[in-house]
């Protein structure tokens, strides 16, 4: 028996159904653009904005020491930092639209940003 | 009266649950054996079973069919009343209320494809939205949302066909309940 003897019409409006869903899912989940710039941020204020298709290397002065941050290849990470946990620099890149690096002790984060702005808060 | 052996009268309809529902396990522990990328993708395999007791026995037996099968499958896969029990619980729980309505779709027009696709999203549907409220409470899930509905028609399309080509191919030795 063939396989397609199996699928009556319905089935095949079904399966259409799942389709758009699967497409129209694509655009709704992956949304936030094409990644463009790095935001640093010290103490809440914007330290720098860095462009993401130009490779570079700054430093960041905080209240522990230094954070060095690298662009390179479209991604951003923070390479090196003073605080104790290293958790922003084990974060390793950050390539996404809204992807953020946390350097909580050393008060600099780092965060990816698209051309549109996506939703980047929770509350409870 | 008092016995000293414990009797447990069972009826042919018991017996032909428990029979379905040891196939079920015997799927749902193929399934967990089959190493796929993303956790939470898997073949279903156990719910062909479902779909053809729903063809032939109908919904109450496909019901007791896919819980026992629930949990069943948790005590033998050592995750009883973890986390993974309770996506499969509410996977379960869900395909079955969607393929309540499902069945009643006219069956000229709709066969056990369209049901395993519905079940399928409804299942990933379900997952997603425990996932979400309790496992892991972060918007990030959703980014992976095309994946899994893509796996859920994949696998939805696959299931039902299997379903369909085994209800073709059996000969029904009970009266069609759902046709």
């Amino acid at each position: 028996m063939h396989w397609l003897a199996l699928l009556r019409p319905g089935d095949w409006l079904v399966a259409a159904l799942g389709l758009a869903i699967c497409g129209v899912s694509i655009p709704l989940a992956w949304q936030g653009g094409v990644a463009e710039k790095a935001v640093i941020k010290r103490g809440g204020e914007v330290f720098a904005e860095l462009d993401l298709s130009r490779n570079r290397q700054i430093e960041v002065p905080g209240p522990l020491g230094i954070t060095t941050v690298r662009v390179e290849k479209r991604r951003v990470r923070v390479v090196s930092d003073p605080g104790p946990r290293q958790y922003c620099v084990r974060q390793g890149w950050l390539a996404r639209p809204g992807e953020i690096a946390i350097c909580a002790p050393n008060q600099v984060s780092v965060q990816v940003q698209g051309g549109k702005e996506a939703y980047d808060s929770l509350s409870y | 009266m008092t016995r000293s052996v414990t009797k447990l009268t069972t009826t042919p309809e018991d017996h032909r649950i428990a029979q379905l529902a040891a196939a079920a396990i015997g799927l749902a522990l193929i399934d967990a054996a089959i190493p796929l990328p993303l956790p939470g993708v898997k073949p279903g395999l156990a719910n062909i079973v479902t779909l053809i007791v729903l063809a032939r026995y109908g919904w109450a037996t496909a019901a007791w069919v896919s819980g026992l099968r629930v949990f069943a499958g948790g005590l033998l896969l050592g995750q009883f009343l973890s986390p993974g029990f309770f996506m499969s619980l509410t996977g379960a729980v869900l395909s079955l209320l969607v393929l309540a309505f499902a069945s009643r779709l006219p069956g000229r027009w709709f066969g056990p494809v369209s049901w395993s696709i519905l079940a399928a999203f409804a299942h990933i549907g379900g997952q997603l939205l425990l996932a979400r409220l309790w496992l892991i409470p972060h918007n990030g899930l959703f980014y992976l949302v095309p994946l899994f509905s893509a796996a859920a028609l994949a696998f939805g399309i696959i299931n039902g066909l299997i379903a369909a080509r085994l209800l073709a191919e059996l000969p029904a030795t009970e009266p069609l309940t759902a046709e």
